[in-house]
């Protein structure tokens, strides 16, 4: 859950140090897929993809000399992002009035599931599984069938979008007042933002809402419809009668357009069944691509539903605003790997720094970035710390 | 800094500067994330109020403009004011606003400010320093740009939705609209970052915000896999890893499990605990009492011996409700977490214990709501959700007379001729 908001920072100009062991590297340096399917801690994309343009080093904490290795990184740096079980930066000395003693206006900021209190504060859990303890599955998949649980950690992907927010508000503090902080983010916390209305459908009304498909209890038309091809699909939505007269205009005025059970919003919302069919009828003849340009030409929203390869290879607006760039990495090769999804007038993105091989930069770090002389390296590696 | 440079606020991380919010539903996270961080967010709607207030769910179900439940939690901490920024005097009173703004904020289609004079060009001609947000379906430019839009769609052109749902039917979408959020946090972050850049070099720029992009970012699987040309592909509750599949969910006593038998560093010690409870409650495990589950990750174990695992696994957990699953799981070291509804969620202990929910109020309902609260703990300052969202209007008065200097006169004839 921790290295998407660094890597932003990277990707957006900072110097970022990611510290991992030998023995207990990035958990996510073994998640599929491999390059080429050969497994190997500096081969998984999944970790390529969100580790750019950081260094990367190895400093084992466990080592009597790990801690104070650490400090002086911390005296060089401006933020500290972890995301350890509650206590485990006390154990090493690492909690936040140490890091202050070293670097008095330091920004910490631990990035943990539910907070750094509270009873549940240590549940031994993973993303993967914990965005069910928040509702996302319970709000996802049709009303006739079980919840569907998202194969991502869905939430791991909301909060350090939240976490990236801290950070930056926590720097201008700084730049206003000298002084730094300690930040204690819960993952359940910023993620539940995510599903504010409904919650507060059910504080005021008493009403607990589920999962509805792909339906809006609004809007109708409102689908996902198979199109053309294998697995192929479009998404439609029509606001309101103004936009499904331009619907009605896109399918080349159907017959049934005019039926007393499609003429108002009313009656579409009774009938959606049938009026989903009729509209798959339509869309089964033509390309997803096709049925999407066709209604944002008649002014109707409509989009692919696109998988991996209509993103990475076939967008067009992807392509224009270069939102993947090309990374040459030294096990890998090349990659396309995600910039963050913002463009400032100014200051441009440029990445070029390829994600780390494990402890690739250690010595680069402890030498060029900490000052220790090539002797203290030697010795210090000779002892395990780097290990 | 839109008042005494330099001044600062013990109370408030961002109390120095203020935003004009032009959003609708699209950006709205991104001036509440300001607001709450203590920045003064002043929502500018089209007279009459903005048209996601008609946005169900409402206050005790009743359709009301000032009764939206996502305008309410969504506009949190925000000023409101009314003004029609398509007229003349419209234009000519947001300009003077702009001059003591630090941030706009607007998701109306590309080029639309423009249009009407009021694009980042024009702005920062007013003020240099101003940092304008913009955040769009796709963007400000590309073939896409004026692509028309809805979270349903959204949701799909960002890669979200293909890798939810089941392979006999569609593809899913979350059913509380989710895209336009993460182009209100990520709007939020962008803006900052537009901050800082004003402390080094002393003045503003336009930030593009696309919602496609900020919806790329939750897809995870999606890219690498197409990155060794593999589709990942929605699997219902099946997770598929190498040649092996295993459950995600799994039914308990009263609803649902999402648990995995993954194994491997990760999973396996906790796997091993399982079982251990598994024992404890005298269910026969067998020869499971005896896999080293650390070594043996999902990928080298036999579908066979994965679907006795998940036998037992279901078994024990039938006979358990959520809760007592959760508290088991704490009490043996293994992971697994219930699939809470809505109702579970908002009882959810931890919440509580964390004094998450804020408690604003809304004199005018006469009622008290706890909304999800501020979502970060500083030890420097400790930032609150503060105040409910704005009515309509509800500030015209303080920011035109008060501090605009309009006379009632003026405001009279701004206010008749549809101007506020």
């Amino acid at each position: 859950m921790g290295p998407v908001t660094a890597k932003f920072l990277g990707d957006l100009g900072a110097r970022v140090v990611k510290v991992e062991t030998q023995r207990r590297p990035d958990e996510s340096r073994a998640f599929v897929p491999f390059r080429d399917g050969v497994s190997g801690f500096n081969r998984s994309l999944s970790f390529a993809h969100y580790n750019s343009s950081k260094y990367g080093i190895c400093l084992n904490l466990n080592h009597p000399k790990g801690p104070e290795i650490f400090k002086r990184l911390v005296a060089w740096s401006d933020i500290v992002i972890e995301t350890h079980r509650p206590g485990t930066m006390g154990r090493w000395g690492l909690q936040y009035e140490e890091l202050k003693k070293v670097k008095p206006d330091i920004i910490m900021v631990s990035h943990t599931m539910q907070g750094q209190t509270g009873s549940m504060a240590n549940q031994p859990v993973h993303g993967i599984l914990f965005q069910a303890q928040l509702g996302f599955p319970h709000l996802t998949g049709w009303q006739d069938r079980e919840p569907i649980v998202p194969p991502t950690p869905y939430s791991d992907f909301i909060a350090p979008f939240f976490v990236f927010v801290a950070i930056m508000a926590a720097l201008d503090y700084r730049q206003r007042t000298g002084e730094g902080q300690f930040i204690d983010i819960s993952q359940s916390e910023a993620s539940l933002h995510f599903l504010a209305p409904v919650l507060l459908d059910y504080i005021v009304n008493g009403h607990g809402q589920s999962r509805i498909g792909n339906r809006d209890s609004f809007l109708c038309p409102h689908g996902v419809y198979r199109c053309q091809g294998e697995d192929r699909w479009c998404a439609i939505s029509v606001v309101d009668d103004e936009e499904w007269k331009s619907f009605c205009r896109v399918l080349g005025y159907p017959k049934w357009k005019d039926d007393n059970r499609f003429a108002t919003i009313w009656q579409r919302k009774r009938n959606e069944d049938e009026l989903d069919k009729l509209i798959e009828e339509w869309t089964l003849n033509l390309t997803a691509e096709e049925v999407m340009k066709g209604m944002q030409a008649g002014g109707v929203a409509a989009g692919v539903v696109e998988n991996g390869e209509d993103l990475l290879d076939k967008d067009p607006q992807l392509k224009y605003r270069h939102h993947f760039r090309e990374l040459a990495h030294t096990e890998i090769g090349t990659y396309k790997c995600e910039v963050p999804p913002f463009r400032l007038s100014k200051t441009p993105i440029d990445i070029t720094m390829p994600p780390p091989c494990l402890g690739e930069h250690t010595e680069y770090v402890c030498t060029k970035i900490l000052g220790m002389s090539d002797d203290e390296f030697v010795k210090l590696s000779g002892e395990g710390v780097f290990g | 800094m839109s008042q005494q440079q330099g001044q600062t606020s013990k109370e408030n991380m961002l109390a120095p500067y203020r935003v004009l919010d032009l959003t609708d539903d699209k950006g709205f996270l991104c001036g509440k994330l300001l607001a709450d961080l203590g920045a003064d967010v002043i929502k500018v709607e089209k007279p009459g109020g903005d048209k996601s207030r008609n946005t169900g769910p409402f206050y005790h179900n009743i359709p009301h403009p000032e009764k939206s439940l996502s305008w309410f939690a969504y506009n949190t901490g925000k000023r409101g004011i009314t003004l029609n920024i398509e007229s003349g005097d419209g234009q000519e009173i947001f300009r003077r606003l702009v001059e003591k703004a630090d941030f706009v904020i607007e998701s109306f289609p590309p080029g639309y400010m423009d249009g009407l004079g009021l694009g980042y060009s024009a702005l920062s001609e007013i003020n240099p320093r101003i940092i304008m947000t913009s955040i769009t379906p796709f963007g400000q430019d590309g073939p896409y740009k004026d692509y028309r839009t809805s979270d349903l769609v959204s949701s799909a052109m960002g890669g979200l939705i293909y890798i939810l749902g089941e392979p006999d039917r569609a593809p899913v979408r979350i059913s509380s609209p989710q895209a336009y959020l993460f182009g209100g946090v990520g709007g939020a972050g962008a803006s900052l970052v537009a901050l800082w850049y004003r402390h080094i070099a002393g003045e503003g720029q336009h930030v593009d915000v696309s919602i496609q992009e900020c919806v790329l970012w939750s897809t995870y699987y999606e890219i690498p896999y197409w990155g060794e040309r593999k589709l990942y592909k929605r699997a219902g509750n099946w997770a598929p890893r190498m040649e092996i599949v295993y459950r995600a969910l799994f039914p308990c006593r009263d609803g649902y499990i999402n648990y995995r038998a993954y194994g491997g560093a990760m999973f396996g010690p906790g796997q091993a605990n399982l079982v251990k409870a598994m024992d404890d409650e005298g269910m026969d495990v067998g020869n499971l009492k005896d896999v080293n589950w650390r070594e043996r990750g999902i990928e080298n174990t036999p579908q066979a011996d994965i679907d006795h695992f998940e036998g037992k696994v279901r078994q024990y957990f039938k006979q358990h409700t959520k809760a007592e699953l959760l508290e088991l799981s704490m009490k043996w070291n293994f992971m697994l977490s219930p699939v809470n509804t809505v109702k579970d969620v908002v009882a959810y202990s931890q919440l509580e214990e964390r004094g998450f929910w804020a408690e604003i109020e809304h004199p005018e309902l006469k009622d008290t709501i706890s909304y999800p609260g501020f979502y970060f703990k500083s030890s420097a300052v400790p930032q609150r959700v503060k105040k409910r969202a704005p009515l309509i209007g509800e500030n015209n008065e303080e920011i035109y007379a008060q501090e605009l200097g309009f006379s009632r006169q003026e405001l009279a004839i701004l206010k008749q001729n549809n101007v506020i």
